[in-house]
């Protein structure tokens, strides 16, 4: 893709304290482009998202974003205290954009919460709230921080359907943090694997191959990673009514 | 009598109405330890004042603001938890201010009334002072009411919305420091947590909204000051405390019945 990035990072490298947290960062997201980042406990995932949405400073390196950017933030974890009696209606009038809450919620498939407290929410429902939230500002990019932690694996697969249609309606740059393999891989156009510095990147089957990956997951993961994704075409030519079925078509987009 | 009567009742109506709002943010923020560290502090408040010569409750504010800023300082460091060093700071503090008083020429100094308060000593003066720090601060909580409360729910959030969470904050603490000075005054030292916590406690068990909380909270401490007031007056009991006393009947009231019929989101 030869467009201006929505966001590119430049040799970036973090540390705090003396310890390096992230070292000699390279990427850029597009738009229109899903980018997930993988990685074990304490590769940097978390911070590689707060320096892409402006909370942390980098020590070194360029980070060039486009001016004026929207960006949609779906945090990783949202405890509201049950003291605080919030609905998820007035929530999402709290937004900048607080006019058009009601597709915002309706476009995520939960208009019958409107109503309900924040704190009485499942993982589910407020994964799709806070997605709510993030979309009502027509978001440019779209940072989602282990968005589908503690939800179940139907669950999960049809949030990441949700994020790619969401990525085709709003033509919005994506960055998706998770350590879920299985699912976010088929969801993705770039998968980006991440212990402090970038092991490898690419499109999922590349990855899965990449022997800096097998290092990094097991020989396993990255086993039964390639068969997910064979299983995963042939039930797409086979049998297209599995909603992830349909990501196949996009696999061969780039 | 009408000289003694009316400047309580205007300041304490005045300051239920900002004591209600603002403690909403203590109870979502689980600041009340916080609140009650502050309002320990509030003595050495008083010595500052009179050392420097100004006005008592400018003293106090300053003192708070300063003991705010101490704890967060204080915070960046992690061998020790949050609760402990608001512990020490709160009794130290006030062990501080009561030592450090001790120094002090006594003539003007009614320690019982700083630790427990006395609303019936209030004058015009310090009326005035009342409204000019409820206005302020009913002011900033318009203004900043959707950062504070997008920084109450997610700091992280907010900040990626466009929010300045660092300045949020200490507008916050700010406004605490304030409302302190200001109630010490009415209920003292040791109770001036209660006046912002009570009501807005008692307030959660109506409002399904934040703002409605803020309001009825606002009303709840209202009423506690004029219930407390008047049996002060008819039965000449310690004011700070009565008032305390009506805000507490009002939550047990509220609680009890909110067991009996579904507990409100």
């Amino acid at each position: 893709m030869t467009q201006t990035p929505l966001v590119r990072l430049q040799d970036i490298s973090i540390s705090i304290d003396g310890q390096v947290l992230l070292e000699r960062i390279q990427i850029d997201i597009n738009p229109g482009e899903i980018i997930t980042v993988i990685g074990p406990n304490g590769a940097g995932k978390s911070t590689l998202a707060k320096l892409i949405l402006g909370l942390i400073k980098p020590t070194s390196g360029l980070l060039v974003r486009q001016p004026g950017l929207r960006v949609g933030y779906v945090p990783q974890k949202f405890h509201v205290d049950p003291s605080l009696p919030m609905t998820v209606k007035r929530f999402l009038q709290l937004a900048d954009n607080a006019a058009n809450w009601q597709q915002a919620l309706a476009r995520v498939d939960v208009s019958q919460l409107a109503n309900q407290p924040l704190s009485t929410l499942s993982g589910g429902e407020m994964q799709r709230v806070l997605l709510a939230r993030a979309i009502q500002i027509q978001p440019q990019l779209l940072v989602l921080d282990e968005p589908a932690q503690g939800v179940d694996v139907t669950g999960q697969a049809e949030f990441y359907q949700l994020i790619r249609s969401l990525r085709d309606e709003l033509k919005c740059g994506t960055l998706l943090i998770s350590h879920d393999l299985h699912l976010v891989m088929a969801a993705t156009d770039q998968v980006l694997c991440l212990n402090r510095h970038v092991c490898c990147a690419g499109h999922p089957e590349t990855v899965s191959n990449d022997p800096a990956f097998i290092h990094l997951f097991g020989n396993q993961a990255a086993r039964s990673l390639a068969v997910y994704h064979h299983h995963h075409d042939h039930h797409h030519h086979t049998d297209g009514t599995i909603a992830e079925g349909s990501e196949c078509t996009k696999h061969s987009h780039a | 009598m009408l000289e003694i009567l009316l400047p309580a009742l205007l300041g304490g109506i005045g300051l239920a109405l900002i004591t209600g709002p603002l403690g909403c943010f203590v109870v979502w923020r689980r600041m009340s330890y916080f609140g009650d560290t502050l309002a320990h502090s509030a003595l050495l408040g008083v010595v500052l004042g009179l050392i420097l010569e100004i006005n008592t409750t400018l003293g106090i504010v300053i003192g708070c603001a300063l003991m705010a800023l101490l704890l967060g300082f204080m915070q960046s460091q992690r061998q020790i938890a949050t609760d402990t060093l608001l512990g020490i700071l709160a009794h130290s503090s006030l062990s501080l201010g009561l030592v450090a008083l001790s120094f002090m020429p006594r003539l003007q100094i009614d320690l019982m009334g700083y630790l427990f308060g006395d609303l019936l000593a209030l004058t015009f003066t310090d009326v005035g002072w009342i409204f000019a720090g409820v206005i302020a601060v009913l002011l900033a909580l318009h203004r900043l009411w959707r950062a504070l409360l997008l920084t109450t729910l997610h700091e992280e959030l907010a900040a990626v919305e466009g929010i300045n969470t660092q300045k949020t904050r200490i507008c916050l603490m700010l406004m605490m420091s304030l409302v302190i000075a200001l109630a010490m005054k009415v209920v003292g030292v040791l109770l001036v947590t209660s006046l912002l916590i009570i009501p807005a406690a008692t307030a959660r068990f109506y409002a399904n909204t934040p703002e409605r909380m803020a309001m009825l909270a606002a009303m709840v401490g209202v009423i506690a000051v004029l219930t407390g007031l008047s049996m002060s007056w008819w039965q000449d009991t310690p004011t700070g405390p009565s008032v305390v006393m009506s805000a507490f009947f009002m939550f047990l009231v509220s609680f009890i019945y909110r067991q009996w019929h579904q507990p409100a989101h």
